[in-house]
Order: C-alpha cells, then sequence, then structure tokens
C-alpha cells in the first residue's frame, strides 16, 4: 500500500479541530485568500477614491479618471476579490470539511494562473483608458478587445475550480472519508458552485462574441439580447455570492459555538431554491428595458413567485436560531436576548458573521426585493439606489462575512496567530458601519432621483451649455454622508488588510498547544461544522422576536414605495 | 463503519418545528402577495410601463422626431440652441438621445396625456425624469412608445442616468409642464 502511505504524508492533523489537512489542498487556500486580499485594497482604495469624487465638496478625481476608476473598482471587488475568496471557501468546505485530498491539486495552480492573469489582464486594459465601459460593458460602447479576454481567462479558471471541487465530493464519496450525508456548509457551497457553472457559461456565451465583435471580427451585437445575457451571469453570480456567505455564517456558527442547523431539511431546502430559482434573476436589469413583455418581467423578476426570496428568509430565521439554540445549550437561558448578549462579540469571526447576517437582511434583502418589483423598478432603476443597495448585500454581507471566516482561517489554514488583536476585535464593526453608511446614504440619494455612475451632481458643464439641472440639498447632503461613510468603511477594510498581511507575512506560528492556551474552536466545533445533524430542541423566543421585527421592516417599507410610485407621473 | 447511518440522522425524515412552519408559513404568503400585487397594478395602478416597443433604425427615428419639430417648434431653450415644441395632447411625441443630448425640449400640458417615444441614436442612454423620479431605458435599435400623463406643473430635468461616455454627466434635457 506504498500508495496510500504517499497520501497521508500529505496530511496533517489540525491541532485545533482535529480535522486532517491536505497540505496541497491548503496551499491552494492560501494563494486564493493571500489574492483575494490584495484584490479588495486595490479595489477599497479606488472605491473610497469614487465616493470622494461623488462627494460634491471634494469631488477627488476629474471626470476621465472617475470613470476609469469606478470601472477598476467594480471590477476589482466584485469580481477579482470575491471570486478568488471563493475558490478558497470551495476547497476549503470540500477538502477540508471532507476530511478529503483536494482532487487534482496541479490542476488547481493552472485555475489560480488563469485567473491571476486574467485579472491583471483586465486590470491593465483598464489603466490604458480605452476600456472604460464600466464592469458592464454593454454593447454598443466597446472596449479593447483584451479587456474582455481578462475577463473570459479570470472565468475559465474559476470554472475549473468549480470542477476540482466536484472531483473532491467524488472522491470523498467512494474514498468514504464521510458518512451519510455531506454536512450543511458543504452542501451550501456545492450550491454556490452549481450556480458558478451556470453563471459562467453564460459569462462566455456573451462575453466572447463581444471580445470578437470589438475586434472587428462579427457585427452588431443587440444591445438588449446582450444584457439578458450578461445579467444571466452578472446577477446569478450574485446568487453563488449569498450561497456562499450563507454556508460562510453555518460555518462560523458552527464552528464557534458548535451550532447545528434547527433542521437540515428546511437548511438544505432553502439552498435548492436558490439553484431552482436563480436563472431567473436577470430579468431584475431589464425591467425598464423595452420590448420586454410584462408578463416575462413579473414572473423572472420574482423568481417565479419570490421562491428565492423564501430560501433566504428561511436562512434568516434558521442561521441566528442556530446561534440562540447553540447559546442556550451552553447554558445563556437568560430572558429573551441572554444568548445574544452574551455572544462573542469580540470575537472578530463571530462579530462580523453576526452583522453581515443583519445588514444582509435588514439593508440588503429588503432593498433588493423592493427595487426588483416590475414597476417599484420604475422610481430606482440607474439610480444611486443601485449602488446602495448593493453594497449592502455584497458587501456589508458577503465581504464582511468573508473578512470574518478569514479571522478563523489564518491561524487554521496558514497556522499563523492573528496581529493587533485589539484592532482585529473592532475591524468589524468599523467596516461595517461604514458600508451600512454607504449603502444607507447611496440609497437614501437615490429615492430622491440622483443618478449612479455619475462624475457631476451639480451638472455645470451642462448649465454651460444652456440646461442647467439641480438636485434637491438633501440630495447633496446624503452625498456628503455618504463620502464620510466610506472613510471609515475604507478606514476598515484597510485596516483588515493590514492585519490579515501582517498576520500572514510577519505574524507568530501558531504553536500546537495554542489549542489550550487561546482557543479559537468551539467546544464541538470542528465536529459541528464537518458532520450534520439538527438542533434537538428548540427555544428561539429572541430569533421569533428577530424575524417579527424583520417582517415588521420588510412589510411596511415596501408599502412606502408603493405610495412613492402612485405619486409619479402616471404611465402607461 | 456502518453502511447506514444511524436512523436519528436521516435528516429528511425529522419533522419540522412549529416555529419553522409557521415562519415559512408567513414566508410563502407574504411572496404570493408582493407577487399578486405586481399583476395587480396593472389594472389598478396608474403607473405601469408601457409594453409597445418596436425595434427601428437610428436614422428612421430621427426623421420622425425632426419632423415632429418642424411642425410644433415654439422656440429654442435659453442659449442651448435646442428647440421647444409644444405638440398637441394625445399626440405622438418624440425624444431622441445622442452623446450627449436628449433632443428636443417638450413643452406639455399639465394633465393632458402624451404618447412619448424614446429610441438612441448611439450607444445606450437613462431617461431619468427629475424630480418626479421616472427612470427608463433607452436603446439604439429600439423605440419605447409610453403614455405619460405630467401632473404637475414646472420645470424638468431629463438626466442621462446610463454611462454613455466621458460627456454622460453633461447630458440633460428638459421637459417644461404648463397649465
Ligand atoms: C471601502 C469600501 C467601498 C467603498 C467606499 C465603495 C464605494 C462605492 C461607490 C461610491 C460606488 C459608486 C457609485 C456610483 O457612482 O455609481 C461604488 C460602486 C460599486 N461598488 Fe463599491 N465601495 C466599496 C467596496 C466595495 C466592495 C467590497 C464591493 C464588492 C464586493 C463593491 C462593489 C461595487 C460595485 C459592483 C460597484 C458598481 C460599479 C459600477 O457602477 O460599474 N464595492 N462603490
Ligand atoms: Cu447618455
Ligand atoms: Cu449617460
Amino acid at each position: 500500500m506504498a500508495d496510500s502511505t504517499a497520501v497521508s504524508a500529505n496530511f496533517r492533523t489540525c491541532p485545533d479541530t482535529g480535522l486532517p489537512v491536505h497540505l496541497p489542498a491548503q496551499n491552494l487556500i492560501k494563494a486564493n485568500a493571500v489574492f483575494a486580499v490584495v484584490f479588495l485594497l486595490i479595489g477599497g482604495i479606488q472605491g473610497l477614491m469614487v465616493a470622494l469624487t461623488r462627494w460634491p465638496a471634494v469631488q477627488l478625481l476629474p471626470d476621465d479618471w472617475f470613470y476609469l476608476v469606478l470601472t477598476g473598482h467594480g471590477l476589482n471587488v466584485l469580481l477579482f476579490w470575491i471570486i478568488f475568496f471563493e475558490v478558497a471557501v470551495l476547497y476549503f468546505a470540500s477538502a477540508i470539511l471532507l476530511k478529503c485530498r483536494l482532487a487534482t491539486p496541479k490542476l488547481g495552480w493552472v485555475a489560480f494562473a488563469l485567473m491571476l492573469v486574467g485579472a491583471i489582464l483586465a486590470n491593465i486594459a483598464v489603466m490604458q483608458g480605452d476600456s472604460t465601459v464600466m464592469f458592464t460593458s454593454y454593447v454598443p460602447m466597446r472596449a479593447e478587445p483584451h479587456f474582455y479576454l481578462g475577463i473570459i481567462l479570470f472565468a475559465v479558471g474559476a470554472l475549473i475550480a468549480c470542477f476540482i471541487f466536484f472531483g473532491t465530493l467524488v472522491i470523498a464519496k467512494d474514498e468514504k472519508t464521510y458518512e451519510g450525508s455531506i454536512p450543511l456548509v458543504t452542501f451550501g457551497a456545492m450550491t454556490a458552485a452549481i450556480i458558478a457553472v451556470f453563471t459562467i457559461a453564460s459569462g462566455a456565451i456573451i462575453l466572447i462574441p463581444t471580445m470578437l465583435w470589438s475586434m472587428g471580427l462579427i457585427g452588431d451585437i443587440d444591445p438588449i439580447m446582450y444584457k439578458v445575457i450578461w445579467w444571466a451571469m452578472g446577477h446569478s453570480s450574485q446568487q453563488i455570492n449569498v450561497s456562499a456567505h450563507v454556508a460562510v455564517w453555518y460555518c462560523i456558527a458552527a464552528m464557534l459555538l458548535g451550532a447545528k442547523p434547527l433542521s437540515e431539511k428546511v437548511s438544505r431546502l432553502a439552498f435548492l431554491m436558490y439553484i431552482l430559482f436563480l436563472q431567473l434573476a436577470s430579468a431584475h436589469h431589464l425591467l425598464v428595458e423595452p420590448g420586454i413583455s410584462s408578463e416575462w418581467k413579473i414572473f423572472n423578476t420574482s423568481y417565479a413567485l419570490y421562491l428565492a426570496v423564501v430560501g433566504s428568509m428561511i436562512h434568516g430565521l434558521s442561521v441566528p436560531g442556530a446561534v440562540e439554540a447553540a447559546q442556550r445549550r451552553r447554558g445563556f437561558t437568560q430572558g429573551y436576548f441572554g444568548w445574544l448578549r452574551k455572544a462573542p462579540w469580540g470575537n472578530p469571526a463571530f462579530a462580523a458573521m453576526f452583522t453581515s447576517l443583519v445588514y444582509f437582511g435588514f439593508l440588503g434583502g429588503i432593498s433588493g426585493v423592493v427595487m426588483g418589483t416590475e414597476q417599484l423598478n420604475l422610481i430606482m432603476h440607474n439610480t444611486l439606489y443601485v449602488p446602495g443597495h448593493f453594497h449592502a448585500t455584497v458587501v456589508a454581507g458577503t465581504t464582511l462575512a468573508f473578512m470574518g471566516i478569514t479571522y478563523l482561517v489564518v491561524p487554521l489554514i496558514f497556522r499563523k496567530e492573528i496581529r493587533f488583536p485589539t484592532l482585529a476585535k473592532w475591524q468589524p464593526y468599523l467596516f461595517g458601519v461604514g458600508v451600512a453608511g454607504i449603502s444607507v446614504f447611496m440609497m437614501g440619494a437615490g429615492t430622491l432621483g440622483v443618478s449612479r455612475r455619475h462624475w457631476d451632481s451639480y451638472f455645470t458643464d451642462a448649465a454651460e451649455m444652456g440646461l442647467s439641472f439641480s438636485y434637491p440639498d438633501t440630495a447633496f447632503l446624503m452625498m456628503s454622508l455618504n463620502g464620510l461613510s466610506a472613510i471609515l468603511a475604507a478606514l476598515g477594510g484597510g485596516l483588515f488588510c493590514v492585519i490579515i498581511v501582517a498576520s500572514v507575512f510577519f505574524g507568530k506560528k501558531r504553536e500546537d498547544n495554542a489549542a489550550e492556551t487561546n482557543p479559537i474552536i468551539g467546544i464541538g466545533g470542528g465536529e459541528a461544522v464537518s458532520s450534520y445533524g439538527s438542533e434537538g430542541t428548540l427555544k428561539l423566543p429572541g430569533t421569533m422576536t428577530l424575524v417579527a421585527i424583520f417582517f415588521t421592516a420588510f412589510f411596511l417599507y415596501y408599502w412606502v414605495n408603493w405610495k412613492y410610485l402612485s405619486e409619479v407621473w402616471p404611465l402607461s | 463503519m456502518a453502511i447506514f447511518p444511524p436512523e436519528d440522522r436521516l435528516w429528511w425524515k425529522q419533522p419540522l418545528h412549529w416555529q419553522e412552519l409557521t415562519w415559512l408559513a408567513v414566508c410563502l404568503v407574504w411572496a404570493l402577495t408582493m407577487f399578486f400585487t405586481m399583476i395587480v397594478w396593472h389594472s389598478i395602478g396608474d403607473q405601469n410601463l408601457s409594453n409597445e416597443a418596436y425595434q427601428i433604425s437610428p436614422d428612421k427615428f430621427a426623421e420622425r422626431t425632426e419632423a415632429m419639430v418642424e411642425k410644433y417648434q415654439v422656440r429654442e431653450e435659453g442659449d442651448s440652441g435646442i428647440p421647444v415644441v409644444r405638440p398637441p395632447a394625445e399626440s405622438e411625441v418624440y425624444m431622441l438621445a445622442r452623446t450627449y443630448q436628449w433632443w428636443p425640449v417638450l413643452e406639455l400640458e399639465k394633465g393632458k396625456s402624451y404618447r412619448l417615444h424614446l429610441s438612441s441614436m448611439d450607444l445606450q442612454h437613462g431617461f431619468s425624469l427629475q424630480p418626479t423620479n421616472i427612470n427608463v431605458q433607452v436603446h439604439p435599435g429600439y423605440e419605447l412608445v409610453m403614455t405619460v400623463t405630467p401632473n404637475e406643473t414646472g420645470e424638468f430635468g431629463v438626466i442621462c442616468n446610463e454611462f454613455c461616455g466621458i460627456g454622460h454627466h453633461t447630458m440633460v434635457g428638459r421637459i417644461h409642464v404648463v397649465e
């Protein structure tokens, strides 16, 4: 059995979780996570510059630079940071949680190289200045061919990573590295990977011809058809983010508190709803396009009767519910909210996880459903409400959750202690408050009609040409508050990058006995995250109160927006 | 190693707890409510985007717009050189988008309805009527026709809110609504 010793020589046993860790998988997780943070840093700086430009009193960048930097910001954070990190999550949720070897690590490096080359190429194209088309690159606006090529290479790399994930699931099943069903976190990651395959295929279908068009090889591309398919990638990939960060919520709760889902059946069903209905979400971006029927819009924008939204609302109960149940099991049973007060708020992983959950639900989820309503979209489309909404979902939600789990990945996978632990305690709150601010204030400005992707809220140049316009004063207040919040968010984001880089490259090695002296995994955490099974008894007065508050907010805000709509010029 | 997982770990057989069932029921009812609200608004609501659209070449659309301007021009807008058009109520009204202009300026009467045609000569643009806040996407090659009924008087800006190039923020048009 020379073979099996060769395999086991490739493993170490994690002193913190007791899980066997496949070393080639560990190296790939490290590489992908490190470059994720690099792109977050670049993209985050660009985000700050954009926000400071939109602060009317500051207007940092000149117009051409503003649009260029905004294009780069969208690419670097939404694609490169998020997807590099997701690849790390996929490898973690398969190889590590299933105690298995990663399928074809060599191919994993090919995937990594493709993604990196693609990301760099796209950034070069943007910096050269002839590809200022925003990351959506709507035709017939034309970028240079290597702009599209960079994104395509990146996507191919990500697709390979998904197949490595599936391959690992197959190996784990064959080699019986787990018993019964895969753990919920892996199930969530699998949801993300399945959706990723669909979205990347859509991306290829539209970006390859667009690249050929930009090279002059093929004729016109229909702008509406482009949007339908582009957003089958662009929006459906947000379902990847949601699946991945919900999996990360469950993962952090399980590792820190030994939390188990209230019911595996319901939680898995909720993930399944993402897979079944995700392809429809492209409609969110087509609600005010000409030539698309209302029937199509209504059915698709609601993901077939809002079933994917129901999926998220289920997680909205079961994630805090799992935390509450685990806390009560651990003895924090006082009153309605004793479990929450006694939660480990000083642990950045937990702080990031729970605040991400709250922001995602209250700010991102509600605004998304409202904006995705066929008629309500008329009063929001392409205003700052749109970036306000998705900074709540993909920044306060996904990015914050990913930051949270990084605080566990560094000690567990990199075997390094977190540097500056006191700063780390504050980092998720600082970033969270800043991002919640930019979300809320951009939504506020958007409600007042302020355009997204727009350099000049004063319209000075337009006025010189004889047509002036001015937004209401409150809009300027919103934009200034947005700028201030952006500074907080950038400080929080910068702090994150500094802490992680310092820990990974200059940190103290995490000793093997650190599990006792400085534990990071809660009792039973390793077991809870890598197996399955529902919570036994359920007493959840706190969580039920939270979801009741959530529902009331959702209900009121939804109808208020219909009221706003009913006041604008009648249209038919 | 057991071939089958232990009985109590067959998660798909475990019963649901009442809290989860209640929440699931609330969510489903709410989902249906939101779904049907969109449908109901099409019959009871006054703000629905029209489904009337045609494919049209930019030249053809420009021709029709120019014909309307010729017929109904009343003056020029300030020193912008852009014609102001006052079409009769219920008539076909055209506004074209091109980098970086909305053309022409319209003068409409409050409470009267007009069939507004929108299309682009080049790239995509965003028709953003402010401060009333109505936002519609304008494509080259497609003509959207919608009936609008201004319900307040005043000077309204038409902002371009789809990024259309370096002059995007200079693209401002205007609609006057008079008694
Ligand atoms: C320091 C943190 C950040 C700040 C201050 C920030 C700020 C902004 C601002 C002000 C805009 C432009 C709004 C407009 O004029 O249209 C924007 C756009 C955007 N942001 Fe961020 N952002 C940050 C982080 C992120 C992150 C982490 C993500 C993704 C994970 C993200 C995704 C996006 C996207 C996709 C756009 C749209 C770009 C476009 O319209 O083409 N941002 N951001
Ligand atoms: Cu424009
Ligand atoms: Cu524009």
